[in-house]
């Protein structure tokens, strides 16, 4: 079930597609934030979507993710409908999790995806819990299990790296290394430098990768899906990434953990433009294809804003539902 | 007296607590560069240097167990939970380490901690970010809980629990850090374990903290524009309770709402009610009543957040109830 | 809107009830005024009725039970609305033998838990705030008399306020029992005050002193034989009244009642009669006996007692008295002392006519004689103002052409 390695013409578009698609849409919700029809906490994943649209891009439609709470292009690139995510962040009925979850918690078990989560580290062993079902049951899916670089600092990634690496569960463990967590840089979080060495305390495969290259990811990703697949074991992959965003809409583009220089510097390396000029080189698309490719993503990013607008907001009735698989009666006569 | 932020309350009470002893230092997530994830400390890593203020991985448990330690040899260390959402990951070291040191040394190590940081909801941070915790930690003998809502109190307590012996779970309101309030310049020291009436009336007693005595005290003007007179009445430490002026109030009232942020099933009110009853059965014209946050996982839309999280009209309806009035 | 019928306090003293009968039953239309049941109180039959129109929804009481005061015995409402919140809350019989009286007292001393159960169907509850009965027992107030104003009928603060309130008020101005009439208020002196309180220390309720005379009835007995000669339906106690009336008018002092800080005294005459009952006794009142009649007084009479001894009398014909008078004569008792009935400050005890050798104008003949005996609240009134009505009474026993 390898991807081949030499990708179609039509592949390497569908990937700039997807790319453009999470960049746009995650400049929409900069600006929805803005106007307040996004609430909460808003982590955005600009400049890093190369590493779920390359991630991604190597599984098959029922396998698992999970993800942090930066969690929009990966729900929107694994196959949620972007109407229904944006609905999520507005709040709304109609939202993936009916307006209960909202921007840290996306879920959709139609596709896969299995979670925002907005403790740090805490869904590294429930990823590693999926995977060790998987295997129980001989199913053939795997989990991608993505998270920060701060979260190897937890120690639930400790103790479920052990476990996937003891019992061999096809987990693929994805750092996306973006170098922060919220204003501490990794070398003031961690006493090791290479994330992905910290495989070796647990005799696990481990791969670096460019994050900002979407094809590299791609590769790399694809073996540790192989690997996965094919002899269930488990991978760290580390993606040296960049954000060009603050940390959440609440926080600054740099602050006083990073400089403006060291942004801009970033930002050379923007994995979107840097794909596109490699397309173009390769003579697979042009400045027109581009801007068509543009205007096709900029129609579904406003049907989404459009759809999450018109929607209503859950009922007041909502607020007891889903709280047990049973219809909910509080306990309590003292309830509203 | 200078009007003042309850986030700078908080900040003078750590400059002066550390200028006060060099055994005390602050440790935590992005309190020294970032300046503290809702810049309670700010300016601090400039003034004390990071041999005092010191950033942390993401290791709540972990840096939650050296604090400890570090207090077990006679440190005094501030550690700032980022919310106390997160202070789940470092329970095992909150109640089986530094609540049940000294007790199990047989008196022999002291834990002079204090975990300080922000709960309750604040905008719609959804089920995981949103939560009044206070009630677990109350829950357990050997850990002091204190949960004040203005500046005044915010800085008065802050040192109090510096100086105490024994670990102080320090609870801030995250929507509080920008109210304001008088708070003198210098050094005074609000008693852990006294409560205090923050507003005197007759008709009924209102039991509220933190962030809850605000919308109390919404409640209260509302219902003073009907004639209804409410005492406020704000314990400011939770453990220890401090319970004879609420037991006052109410025999005074013949009446009480217990105004509380967190759930209701064994929150901090199902306690209060209890210890009324116990000592001012005969003086209750009603049942103690309270208005709590939904038994729900908060939920992110923001129609929803307001349904449950506590309102004043809500108050206002549950002093009506115990008033008997439609 | 559906209500509650209650079992009414349909007398003073009266705490429960006992439905007789239902002169209507479910599904009949009633409008207000109408009969609904008899009930018997602890003074006599009553005629209960409805106080609101529509139809009986459920006869909650049957007869023979005995109610408590303010428990439901009917739900009156439109034929089709639902009423199980009222039957929820409403008092199952039989109540009274059945169960102790949950009083203040025994539920803060022993707390039976049948009391304050919530089992509705099978027990009456008394709902009532820890406060209020608290309050209750301290001043007093018979939880079971009221009607809770709150959830479930729950006697709140505000109930026992109210209870006392209206307590506070019926003693200063005996109600229910206040006579009607034009009240001359008259303030105590320093003296009479002290007076009332030291007696009370020493004989309370109500201190008593007694005064006796004996009436040369010769005269009274030939004036009766003559008119019963003439078939004139009359009795001597009739008299008695008319004449007692009389001197009452004449000293208003007697005629008067005890309010605590002050003493009311009444320009119109109420004559309570006391009469015997199989097990007790009532006092039908002859109202505005000075300006009646001999003849109207002796039919009101009969009428009365008739009525009395059939337990047929309505509140107000045995409440409202400003003098008793109590006659033992046809029982042969020669000479007794009544007790004063509150708010009443005296009351006459009037003995048997007897024959007794007289002597007169230095021979001894058969001479009729009959002795009364007042009984007198002294915080209203002292010996000299008691002799002095006496006396008036007894000149006109003894010359009846001045009775009027
Ligand atoms: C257990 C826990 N502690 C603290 C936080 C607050 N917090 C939210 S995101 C974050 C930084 C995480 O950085 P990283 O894992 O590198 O992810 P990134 O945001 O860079 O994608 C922190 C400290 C949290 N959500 N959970
Ligand atoms: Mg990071």
């Amino acid at each position: 079930m390898d991807r081949p390695a030499t990708l179609s013409k039509e592949a390497h578009v569908e990937l700039l597609r997807k790319l453009l698609l999470g960049r746009r849409f995650e400049e929409r919700c900069a600006e929805m934030y803005a106007l307040q029809k996004i609430g909460g906490f808003c982590h955005l994943a600009i400049g890093q979507e190369a590493v779920s649209v390359g991630a991604m891009s190597t599984l098959e439609p029922d396998d698992y993710i999970f993800c942090s709470y930066r969690d929009h292009v990966h729900a929107i690139v694994k196959g949620s409908d972007p109407g229904r995510v944006m609905a999520e962040l507005f709040g709304r009925d109609t939202g993936l999790s009916h307006g209960k979850g909202g921007s840290m918690h996306l879920f959709d078990a139609d596709h896969g995806i299995l979670g925002g989560h907005a403790i740090v580290g805490a869904h590294i062993p429930l990823a590693t819990g999926v995977a060790f079902a998987t295997k129980y049951e001989s199913r053939p899916q795997v989990v991608l299990c993505f998270f920060g670089e701060a979260a190897v600092n937890i120690g639930a990634f400790h103790e479920s790296l052990n476990m996937a690496a003891l019992w061999k569960l096809p987990c693929v463990y994805i750092v996306e290394n973006n170098r922060y967590g919220m204003g501490t840089s990794i070398e003031r979080a961690s006493a090791i430098y290479d994330v992905a060495q910290r495989a070796c305390a647990y005799d696990m495969a481990s791969e670096t990768v460019d994050g900002m290259d979407v094809l590299a990811v791609r590769e790399s990703v694809g073996r540790a899906v192989a690997l996965a697949r094919r002899e269930s074991k488990p991978t760290l992959i580390e993606a040296r990434c960049y954000r060009f965003m603050g940390h959440s809409m609440s926080d600054p583009v740099h602050g006083h953990y990073r400089t403006k220089e060291e942004v801009e510097e970033q930002k050379l390396k923007d994995p979107v433009r840097r794909y596109f000029q490699q397309l173009s080189s390769q003579g697979i698309i042009d400045q027109a294809g581009l801007e068509q490719l543009n205007a096709e993503v900029r129609t579904i990013v406003d049907a989404a804003v459009e759809f999450a607008d018109a929607s209503p907001e859950p009922p007041a009735s909502a607020l007891y539902e889903d709280v047990y698989s049973e219809p909910y009666g509080p306990y309590t006569r003292s309830q509203p | 007296m200078p009007l003042i932020t309850y986030r700078d309350a908080l900040n003078q009470a750590l400059r002066e607590e550390m200028q006060r002893d060099p055994k005390v230092f602050l440790m935590g997530e992005e309190v020294g560069v970032y300046q503290g994830a809702y810049k309670v400390s700010r300016g601090l890593l400039q003034e004390f240097g990071d041999r005092r203020v010191i950033d942390t991985p993401i290791t709540e448990e972990g840096f939650t167990g050296v604090g400890v330690g570090a207090a077990m040899v006679g440190l005094r260390p501030v550690i700032e939970m980022m919310t106390w959402n997160f202070s789940m990951l470092a329970m095992d070291q909150i109640i089986n380490s530094a609540a049940k040191m000294l007790y199990m040394s047989g008196g022999q190590f002291r834990i002079p901690i204090v975990l300080r940081g922000p709960g309750g909801a604040a905008h719609q941070l959804a089920a995981q970010h949103s939560q009044s915790l206070e009630s677990w930690f109350a829950h357990v003998p050997g850990l002091k809980v204190v949960a004040p809502s203005t500046p005044y109190d915010a800085k008065g307590l802050l040192k109090a629990a510096i100086r105490d012996d024994d670990p102080v779970i320090f609870c801030e309101g995250e929507t509080l850090y920008g109210s304001k309030g008088e708070v003198p310049d210098g050094d005074y020291v609000v008693p852990i374990g006294v409560a205090d009436v923050k507003r005197e009336g007759t008709d009924v007693t209102i039991v509220a903290w933190s962030k809850m005595v605000s919308v109390a005290v919404k409640a209260a003007d509302t219902l003073a524009a009907e004639g209804i007179s409410c005492e406020i009445i704000d314990p400011r430490t939770l453990r220890p309770l401090d319970e004879a002026p609420i037991i006052a109030s109410v025999q005074k009232t013949n009446r009480c709402v217990v105004v509380e942020e967190g759930w209701e099933y064994s929150g901090i009110g199902a306690q209060l009610a209890y210890l009324i009853h116990r000592d001012a059965f005969s003086d209750l014209d009603a049942p103690v009543t309270r208005v709590t946050g939904a038994d729900v996982p908060m939920p992110y839309a923001k129609n929803l957040e307001h349904l449950a999280t506590p309102s004043a009209a809500r108050v206002v309806e549950a002093v009506k109830q115990v008033l008997y009035i439609d | 809107m559906a209500s509650r019928v209650v079992m009414p306090k349909l007398s003073d003293t009266m705490e429960e009830g006992k439905i007789l009968r239902w002169l209507k039953q479910e599904g009949d239309k009633v409008e207000t005024g109408q009969t609904l049941a008899e009930v018997e109180t602890d003074k006599a039959t009553v005629e209960m009725e409805a106080y609101t129109n529509g139809v009986i929804r459920k006869l909650v009481a049957s007869p023979g039970d005995t109610i408590k005061i303010g428990a439901t015995i009917a739900v009156i409402g439109s034929p089709d609305e639902d009423i199980s919140a009222l039957l929820e809350s409403a008092a199952p019989p039989p109540a009274a033998q059945a169960r102790p009286v949950p009083t203040a007292m025994p539920i803060r001393a022993t707390a039976p838990p049948q009391v304050v159960s919530h089992d509705a169907a099978t027990n009456r509850a008394l709902r009532a705030s820890p406060l209020a009965l608290r309050m209750a027992a301290e001043a007093g107030v018979d939880l079971n008399a009221l009607q809770g104003s709150g959830p479930q009928g729950r006697v709140i603060k505000r109930d026992i306020e109210a209870a006392i309130a209206k307590a506070s008020a019926s003693q200063a101005s005996a109600a229910p029992a206040q006579p009607v009439g034009d009240v001359q208020e008259i303030v105590l002196s320093s003296m009479r005050r002290t007076i009332a309180k030291r007696l009370v220390q020493s004989k309370a309720p109500v201190p008593h002193f007694y005064l006796t005379v004996d009436v040369a009835a010769d005269r009274l007995w030939d004036a009766y034989r003559a008119l019963r000669e003439e078939n004139y339906p009359i009795s001597l106690n009739d008299v008695i009244i008319k004449a007692s009336a009389s001197a009452l008018k004449r000293h208003p002092e007697v005629n008067a009642s005890f309010a605590g800080d002050h003493v009311k005294q009444y320009s119109r005459v109420h004559i309570g009669l006391a009469v015997a009952l199989e097990d007790g006794l009532i006092t039908p009142v002859i109202r505005d006996a000075d300006s009646k009649s001999l003849a109207d007084i002796a039919e009101e009479v009969r009428e009365l007692v008739d009525r009395a001894r059939n337990r047929r009398l309505q509140p107000h014909e045995y409440t409202g008295a400003t003098f008793s008078i109590s006659n033992l004569g046809m029982m042969g008792i020669e000479e007794f002392s009544a007790i004063i009935n509150p708010p009443e400050a005296a009351i006459l005890a009037v003995g048997a006519l007897r024959e007794v050798p007289v002597v007169e104008g230095g021979q001894v003949k058969i001479g009729r004689r009959m002795k009364m005996t007042l009984s007198v609240d002294h915080r209203v009134a002292d010996g000299a103002q008691g002799a002095r009505f006496l006396a008036t009474l007894k000149r006109m026993l003894e010359n009846p052409l001045l009775i009027g």
